[in-house]
C-alpha cells in the first residue's frame, strides 16, 4: 500500500514535470525561431553599413579581383584624408554643419513662441493657426520647388545660404511643433497662474518660466531637426549651384558622380557623411526614437 | 490671468515670424504652382498666359500616369509592409528581451540620408562588384538580375532600400502604441482564458487601430513624395522605368526647363496628395475608434 501510494506520487510528480519540461522545451523553441529571426532583420539592417565600411578600406584591386564579403587585407585609412581635402569634402561638411545648426535654432525658437501662444493663450484663430502648421505635413515640397526658386532668384538668394536655411525652419516647424504640443499642453495652468500673481508678464511667463521647464523636449526636437536638415538633399541641389555653398549630401552625389570606379573613395565620402549622424545616435539614441514616434502620429 | 493671457500684441509677436515664413515658404508657393500651371514659360524667357493649356496637355500626357502610377505602385506596396512591421512589432511587445537594442538596430537606416542610401544600395546592386549579385552567384543562381538596369524589376529594386529605410521608423511607432495598450485589459482577458492569439487580435490590434490609420497615410502619402532615392539611384530610369511623380516634376523644371509644365505636374502632385490623404481618413474613420 505504502509502496503503492509513492508510486503513484513518484508517477503523478513525473508526468507534471514531463509536461512542464514539455511545454519549457515547446516555448524555448518558438523564442528561439523568435530570436533567430529578429536576429536576421537586424544583420539586414546593419549588415550592409558595415559593407561600406569595409570597401572604404579597400583598394581597387581589392574590390574588383576578390569577394566583396572579404576583409581589407591593408585597412587604407589614407582613403579618408585623401578625400576630406580633395573634393571640397571638408567645406561640404563645414557648410552642413553650420547650416544644420542656424536652421535647427530658428525652428525651435519659433516653434517654442507659436506653441505656447496657441496652447496657453486665449485668442480666437488659434485652432485654424495650428491647423495651418499641422497640414503642412501633408504638403509634398516638390510643388512648391518653382515658385520658391523663382522668388529667391527675384529675392537674389540662389546661391545664397539664406534660401536654403528659410526652406529647412519653414518645412520643419510643423513636426516640431507636433513634438512640442503634447509636452506644452501637459504643464499645469497653476504654473502660469502664479506667475501673473506675481505681477509677471506674458513674456516673462513664457521666457522665464515655462520655457525652461520644456528644456527635455526642446533636446528632442533639436536631435531630430538636426538629422532631418544634415540629411536634407533636394533644397539644396535646386537653389545652391556654386561649389562653395553645398552641403555635404549634394556635394557627395556630385564627388560619387565624378570618382565613379574609385570604390575606396566612394565608400570614405559616405562614411564621412553618416558618421555624425552615427555618433549622434550612439550617444542620444532614446530622445531620438522618442521624438521620431512622437512627430509622426498625434492629432 | 486672462488679461495677461490674450495680449494681443504678445499673441501677435509670437506667431507672426513663423506664420510668416510658412505662407511665404509653404503656402503661397502652393498656390502660385498652380498659377504658373497656366503660363506658357520656358527656361529664362518671360511667362506668357495660355489657360488651361498645361494642365490639358497633363491629363493626356502619358509619362505623367506612368510615373502616377510608378507612385501609386510604391504606395500600395509600402502600406503592405506596414503588416510586416506590425507584426514584428507584436513579437518585439511581447516579453522579449532585448526588444529595446532590436528596435534600435533597425532605426538606424531611418537616419541615413537618402542619398546615402541611394549611393550605398547602387553599390550593392552593382552587377559585377556588388554583394547582392556575389551572393546569388555563391548559392547557385546564373545569371542574377541586373537590378537597376532592367526596367521590369527596377521599382521593385528600389522598393527595397524603401523597405531597408522606414522599417524601424514605423517598428517604434508600432511599439510604442502596442505598449500602451494597458496592461491591466490583458491580464483581464488571460484570466479569463483568452489565448496569446486572441489577446493579439481582440485586444491589441483594435486599441492601436487608429495609429495604424495615421501610418496608412504616412506611408501612401510619403510615397506620392518620395524622390531622393530615386532620383539619385536611377534618376527615373532606364527609359522612365522608375520615374515616379516627383521626380517627373523635377525633370521637366530643372533639366527641360518647362517651368510652365512642370507646375502644373507640381500642382497635380499636390492635389493627388490631398486626395489621397482626405480618401484615406474617410475610408478608415467608418465606426467609432475602439475605447476599453
Amino acid at each position: 500500500m505504502n509502496i503503492m501510494n509513492e508510486f503513484a506520487a513518484h508517477k503523478r510528480s513525473g508526468t507534471i514535470s514531463d509536461t512542464r519540461v514539455k511545454a519549457s522545451f515547446g516555448s524555448r523553441l518558438g523564442f528561439g525561431v523568435l530570436y533567430l529571426i529578429l536576429g536576421i532583420l537586424a544583420v539586414i539592417q546593419i549588415y550592409p553599413l558595415f559593407w561600406l565600411f569595409l570597401f572604404s578600406l579597400k583598394t581597387n584591386q581589392e574590390v574588383f579581383g576578390m569577394s566583396p564579403f572579404a576583409l581589407p587585407q591593408h585597412p587604407q585609412w589614407a582613403n579618408y584624408p585623401k578625400v576630406w581635402s580633395q573634393g571640397h569634402i571638408n567645406l561640404y561638411f563645414f557648410n552642413s554643419v553650420w547650416y544644420t545648426v542656424v536652421a535647427v535654432l530658428l525652428t525651435i525658437i519659433l516653434a517654442s513662441f507659436v506653441t505656447f501662444a496657441i496652447t496657453r493663450m486665449n485668442w480666437k484663430l488659434s485652432r485654424f493657426v495650428l491647423g495651418l502648421f499641422i497640414v503642412g505635413l501633408m504638403i509634398p515640397l516638390h510643388s512648391t520647388l518653382i515658385p520658391l526658386f523663382n522668388f529667391f532668384k527675384h529675392m537674389h538668394l540662389i546661391n545664397n545660404p539664406l534660401s536654403v536655411i528659410l526652406s529647412y525652419t519653414a518645412f520643419n516647424l510643423p513636426v516640431t511643433i507636433m513634438i512640442l504640443l503634447g509636452f506644452y499642453q501637459a504643464i499645469p495652468r497653476e504654473i502660469e497662474e502664479a506667475g501673473v500673481m506675481d505681477g509677471c508678464s506674458v513674456h516673462r511667463i513664457f521666457l522665464r518660466i515655462v520655457l525652461p521647464l520644456t528644456t527635455p523636449v526642446l533636446a528632442t526636437t533639436a536631435i531630430i531637426n538636426m538629422i532631418y536638415n544634415w540629411n536634407e538633399f533636394v533644397f539644396v541641389n535646386t537653389f545652391i549651384s556654386s561649389d562653395r555653398w553645398k552641403t555635404l549630401t549634394v556635394g557627395v552625389n556630385n564627388f560619387v558622380g565624378q570618382y565613379l570606379t574609385d570604390w575606396g573613395a566612394i565608400g570614405a565620402t559616405l562614411m564621412i557623411s553618416i558618421l555624425p549622424i552615427l555618433i549622434a545616435f550612439l550617444l542620444l539614441s532614446n530622445r531620438i526614437v522618442e521624438g521620431l514616434a512622437a512627430g509622426s502620429v498625434k492629432g | 490671468m486672462k488679461a495677461v493671457m490674450s495680449n494681443k500684441s504678445a499673441i501677435a509677436l509670437y506667431v507672426l515670424p513663423a506664420l510668416l515664413l510658412i505662407l511665404i515658404i509653404i503656402y503661397i508657393p502652393l498656390v502660385l504652382t498652380g498659377y504658373y500651371g497656366m503660363m506658357d514659360w520656358k527656361g529664362f524667357a518671360p511667362m506668357k498666359f495660355i489657360g488651361l493649356d498645361n494642365y490639358n496637355k497633363l491629363i493626356h500626357d502619358s509619362m505623367f500616369w506612368k510615373s502616377t502610377y510608378h507612385s501609386v505602385l510604391l504606395g500600395i506596396c509600402s502600406t503592405f509592409s506596414l503588416l510586416i512591421y506590425l507584426a514584428v512589432s507584436m513579437v518585439l511587445a511581447s516579453r522579449i528581451k532585448g526588444a529595446n537594442l532590436f528596435r534600435k538596430i533597425y532605426l538606424i537606416p531611418m537616419l541615413l540620408s537618402s542619398v546615402a542610401i541611394a549611393q550605398l544600395w547602387s553599390k550593392i546592386y552593382d552587377p559585377s562588384n556588388g554583394m547582392l549579385n556575389h551572393l546569388l552567384t555563391s548559392i547557385g543562381i546564373q545569371n542574377p538580375p541586373l537590378w537597376l538596369s532592367d526596367p521590369n524589376i527596377v521599382l521593385f529594386a528600389i522598393f527595397v532600400p524603401i523597405v531597408w529605410q522606414y522599417a524601424g521608423f514605423y517598428i517604434i511607432i508600432y511599439y510604442a502604441a502596442l505598449k500602451n495598450v494597458s496592461e491591466e485589459v490583458i491580464e483581464a482577458a488571460t484570466i479569463d482564458g483568452a489565448t496569446p492569439w486572441q489577446v493579439a487580435s481582440r485586444i491589441k490590434l483594435p486599441l492601436i487601430s487608429p495609429v495604424f490609420k495615421v501610418t496608412i497615410i504616412l506611408a501612401l502619402v510619403g510615397s506620392l513624395k518620395y524622390f531622393d532615392l530615386i532620383f539619385v539611384m536611377t534618376g527615373g530610369g532606364p527609359n522612365h522605368a522608375s520615374e515616379v511623380m516627383a521626380s517627373y516634376m523635377y525633370g521637366e523644371a530643372f533639366s527641360k526647363y518647362n517651368f510652365g509644365y512642370g507646375s502644373a505636374v507640381g500642382f497635380a502632385l499636390l492635389l493627388i496628395c490631398l486626395l489621397m490623404t482626405w480618401l484615406i481618413r474617410k475610408l478608415t474613420t467608418s465606426g467609432e475608434d475602439v475605447q476599453y
